[in-house]
């Protein structure tokens, strides 16, 4: 009870203002887990199947535009989730389209209500968030709405919306923040630009929108924009999709650039003003050349910043404890058990310094801590070939290295390329591009010709890769994929 | 004297194509004879055999109509102002179809050109094992000597001749997909994939489709079986994983008549059809019209017109199917079979291809590399679509033991359905491995949206001697349907509800 808390912890705060570090007797919980995200809440559920004495703190601070959310971290509210439920929004777009040849008639011409759409998206995380809670309370994980930051090596000070704080101690913590899009820095960003932490549940149509940023969130978001109708614009400073494969990531842009998405391409924004007030207002944008000194103008109703991500490691008393970040980018270094440079202070997700950003990801890491933790587990989180997929409007999926990483590694001589253009076969009767589909995957030729890396860029290019993902963590080589007789007629066989 | 030809490929299917097309890449003089018996509907059609023409293409095509059905519903759901209800005009769909199946005939007749393979659009029979006789639809006369000859002309469709009016009034897979006209209230009958695959998009676009089974769907290749035990063929026998798919169509608006069986076929004046049937289970006689009567009882291989008794090729007494061995060989020398027409193997148009190209390639390129039929993966495009690979539940049960193998399994729901408030009961994933040491997977078995798309890379897996804990050691995709595979850990014996949860 808080009473008791407070009794207990008053001698703990006497001790610290003395200078002396107290060793308490008992912890309140075995584990306190600070964010209640994809990898926290895997990681609570878990340690709480091994009868442990689990907390999880999970706060969302408001964004500028005063967006907020539920329990079950950024996949569920504001990342995986209503993306890829937009995104059907905007197939389904297409579909409509193709299902006329098919044989399908309806008169109108189809608009899209962007309410409609919206309230559905959020009702549905609704039910996950309360999804969420449920499934801690019978698992007997104790869940806080509040915010967490370390006060003491063993210590947590938990502040809830209306600013009351709670002391609470625990035997061991895992960290697992995550992270919140970046913004420019320059005048009028936080004033009137959203990030994707406001799109999904925005009260109004964003009309004609601006998406600042070149990463997957940028693409993914601007290519359901588009494909529900809006007119959008990207404004990209250098590349697209930094750290991918750039063969696909040009063909990408190739496909939404076709399919009537605008590219500013080697622009940065440097002021955004307002011209009009409303839902959703009239924004004006100036943009600087990256290459001169040429400016432009641009007037949009929404402007969507996606030019990355921050970890959420700076304001929870990190330094207090002594746990080591990346001064640069707010990462946290682990080894490769999840530990920090504090033995009894782990991380998972998003916030670890060289580890992917996804959920899966970080629900296994999650578990698998856990289970080392207090099941006598040794099986580490096998971070090598795991899968992704950016849901654009050509969707990309891929496993292991990309062409310019394996050349790299590998060496241009010591690696073959086999690759394939395909026309899906539900694109052939409404005559749909015929060449734009493709395929690639990269072998080592020093190795039998095993497989290190899978391309594909095609419709449900996530449910094509989960399976090559398994066969190259079986060390998939070219002759056994030669071998293996494709299913007619599906993308997966090219 | 000297054969015309080093290689002539009588049927110019899948097969027959990719078989003569690899050999003319060697530089071998190559001719492919290809010729379609009307239908007693008087259907046919162009280059390309049964997948391109009557097969696969039109059906996945017509599929995909019945999927956009679907999503039309759903748009609504996801904020398009779409006015319900929605129309299909089957003559839209099937001229789009038809179209592009004719830019595929075309297709082939350039690809053979280009490569130099001579075609004749003849029906050939065998004079002696390396002569063939074959006829133009006008009577004409053409001889034909190869060094090597492959038999590659596949299956039609059976007629249940003992059904008074079946032949007469009914249809096939065959005229389906050529139909000018909407097939109205149809009534498939007995249950193959391919039945159930057509009821399925029947109903999809709006008709009122009626499936008559005798026995449990998807029992395949029983009765009139194609398939010998040797083979890993994951339907046979697949109770759950067929009702499955039955009771989502059914709830989709299939209408089965179960442990029924037509008797007679009769015309009535206004030119529907009226069926009688008997329902085994009440005793009774019960009669219903319909404008279409749809026979999917299994396919004949096409060797009546070979004359294959005068060069000795041995067909099996049952099916009628050319018995061959590992390399494709018959028992004839110099004669080979490959595709739907030979026995024990997948009627499949991929193993059909790949096996045509090892064939050209041991020929004429001193391989040895001989076709693995072993774990091929498949999938059945109904409503909502059934993918497997390895072996069926029942098959790793008779083959190892039910103590010495491990069945995973999961409900879980497509998250596209959440939006559209689409029921996903019958969404399910199974994997059979064995129990002991490192715990290989035995049979893939997925049900769900985009069955085929999930299956391929998983059947890549297998092949390679993938095993559960290498399954649960790949990262999923999230979201998608397929990271449920990796994401498997419920056991049919520890009796838990299978049903997944959320993240």
């Amino acid at each position: 009870s808080v009473q008791a808390h407070q009794e207990e912890d008053n001698p703990q705060k006497t001790m610290e203002v003395n200078g002396l570090t107290p060793v308490p007797e008992s912890y309140d919980y075995d584990l306190i887990v600070i964010g209640g995200g994809s990898g926290g809440l895997a990681a609570a559920k878990e340690a709480a199947k091994y009868g442990k004495k689990v907390m999880v703190l999970d706060f969302v601070t408001p964004t500028p535009q005063g967006s907020s959310w539920g329990l079950g971290g950024t996949c569920v509210n504001v990342g995986c989730i209503p993306k890829k439920l937009m995104h059907q929004a905007a197939l389904l777009g297409q579909a409509l389209q193709d299902s006329r040849k098919f044989g399908w008639q309806f008169t109108e011409e189809v608009k899209h209500n962007w309410m409609t759409m919206t309230e559905s998206v959020q009702n549905y995380i609704g039910s996950l968030n309360w999804g969420y809670r449920v499934s801690l309370r019978d698992t007997k994980v104790t869940y806080e709405n509040a915010y967490g930051e370390f006060v003491g090596p063993h210590t947590i000070k938990a502040t809830n919306k209306k600013g009351v704080e709670k002391l609470y101690t625990a035997e061991r913590f895992i960290i697992a923040t995550g992270e919140r899009p970046r913004y420019l820095g320059i005048p009028g960003d936080k004033e009137y630009c959203i990030s994707s932490d406001d799109l999904f549940s925005l009260p109004y149509c964003p009309g004609k929108t601006l998406v600042v940023g070149a990463s997957y969130v940028a693409l993914e978001c601007a290519g359901f924009l588009a494909g529900l109708g809006l007119d959008v614009t990207v404004m990209v400073r250098s590349i697209l999709l930094r750290g991918f494969d750039q063969d696909m990531a040009n063909k990408i842009g190739e496909y939404m650039k076709e399919h009537g998405v605008n590219f500013i391409r080697e622009f940065v924004p440097i002021k955004v003003e307002q011209v009009e007030e409303g839902t959703p207002g009239l924004l004006k944008v100036t943009a600087k050349s990256t290459t001169g000194d040429q400016m432009i103008e641009g007037e949009y109703n929404t402007v969507l910043l996606a030019i990355g991500r921050d970890p959420c490691t700076r304001k929870i008393g990190l330094d207090k404890v002594g746990v080591n970040i990346n001064e640069k980018t707010g990462k946290i270094p682990v080894n490769d058990e999840e530990q920090t440079n504090v033995p009894h202070i782990y991380a998972v997700g998003d916030i670890l310094q060289g580890k992917l950003e996804l959920t899966p990801v970080a629900i296994q890491a999650g578990r698998l801590l856990v289970r080392r933790l207090y099941a006598g587990a040794t099986a580490k989180c096998d971070y090598v070939n795991v899968p992704t997929t950016v849901f654009t409007p050509l969707e990309y999926g891929a496993c292991g290295y990309s062409e310019e990483t394996a050349v790299e590694k590998f060496g241009e001589e010591n690696i073959e390329v086999y690759h394939n253009h395909f026309w899906p076969l539900e694109w052939t009767v409404p005559s749909r591009d015929n060449n734009k589909c493709y395929a690639k995957i990269i072998c080592n030729i020093q190795d039998n010709e095993r497989v290190i890396g899978f391309h594909v860029l095609g419709p449900n290019a996530g449910e094509v890769t989960q399976g090559f993902a398994a066969a190259i963590k079986c060390g998939l080589t070219k002759e056994q994929l030669d071998s293996t007789v494709g299913i007619h007629p599906v993308c997966a066989e090219v | 004297g000297k054969n015309e030809y080093d290689l002539l490929v009588i049927g110019g299917g899948s097969g027959g194509l990719a078989c003569a097309k690899e050999a003319a890449q060697f530089g071998r003089k190559v001719a492919v004879l290809d010729y379609v018996e009307p239908s007693p509907r008087g259907t046919t059609w162009g280059l390309g055999g049964t997948c391109v023409n009557v097969g696969c293409i039109p059906k996945k095509l017509m599929h995909q109509a019945a999927l956009l059905g679907s999503a039309l519903k759903d748009a609504q759901h996801y904020g398009w102002n779409i006015s319900q209800p929605v129309h299909h005009t089957w003559s839209v769909m099937a001229q789009s179809v038809q179209n592009y199946v004719k830019s595929l005939n075309w297709g082939h007749r350039v690809q053979l050109q280009d490569k130099k393979v001579k075609y004749f659009n003849i029906r050939g029979s065998f004079s002696d094992p390396h002569t063939v006789r074959g006829l133009t639809k006008a009577g004409k006369e053409t001889i034909v000597t190869a060094d090597n000859i492959v038999i590659a002309t596949g299956g039609r469709p059976k007629y249940p001749t003992h059904i008074a009016g079946a032949l007469e009034y009914g249809i096939t897979s065959d005229d389906l997909f050529w139909l000018k006209e909407s097939p109205g209230k149809t009534l498939p009958s007995f249950i193959l994939h391919v039945s159930l695959e057509c009821a399925g998009f029947l109903t999809g676009i709006g008709l009122d489709t009626t499936v008559m089974m005798r026995s449990i769907p998807l029992r395949g290749f029983d009765q009139a079986s194609h398939i010998s035990k040797k083979n890993q063929i994951c339907f046979t026998t697949q109770q759950q994983m067929a009702s499955l798919v039955t009771e989502h169509m059914e709830s989709y608006g299939t209408k089965f008549l179960k442990r029924c069986f037509p008797t007679k076929v009769e015309k009535l004046k206004s030119n529907r059809l009226q069926v009688t049937w008997k329902n085994a289970d009440l005793n009774t006689e019960e009669t219903d019209c319909f404008d279409t009567v749809m026979w999917a009882v299994g396919r004949a291989p096409d060797t009546k017109t070979l004359s294959l008794e005068t060069v000795g090729v041995k067909t099996n007494s049952e099916t009628g199917k050319i018995i061959v061995d590992a390399s494709e060989a018959t028992s004839v020398p110099h004669i080979y079979a490959i595709g739907d027409i030979t026995e024990g193997r997948p009627e499949l148009t991929p193993t059909a291809i790949a096996a045509g190209k090892l064939l050209a390639q041991r020929l004429f390129r001193h391989s040895s590399e001989l076709m693995d039929y072993d774990s091929v993966p498949t999938t059945v495009f109904t409503p909502l679509e059934y993918g497997c690979v390895g072996l069926s539940e029942e098959a790793a049960v008779q083959r190892h033991g039910s103590d010495n193998i491990e069945v995973y399994h999961a409900y879980y729901k497509p998250l596209e359905f959440t939006v559209a408030e689409r029921d996903a009961i019958q969404c399910y994933v199974k994997m059979v491995c064995l129990r002991e040491r490192e715990q290989r997977i035995l049979g893939l078995h997925f049900i769900g949206p985009n069955a085929g798309e999930v299956i391929q890379g998983f059947a890549l897996g297998i092949k390679c001697g993938a095993t559960y804990p290498q399954l649960m050691k790949t990262v999923g995709i999230h979201p998608t349907c397929a990271e449920e595979v990796t994401k498997l850990h419920i056991t049919k014996r520890s009796g838990l509800d299978a049903t997944v949860t959320g993240c």
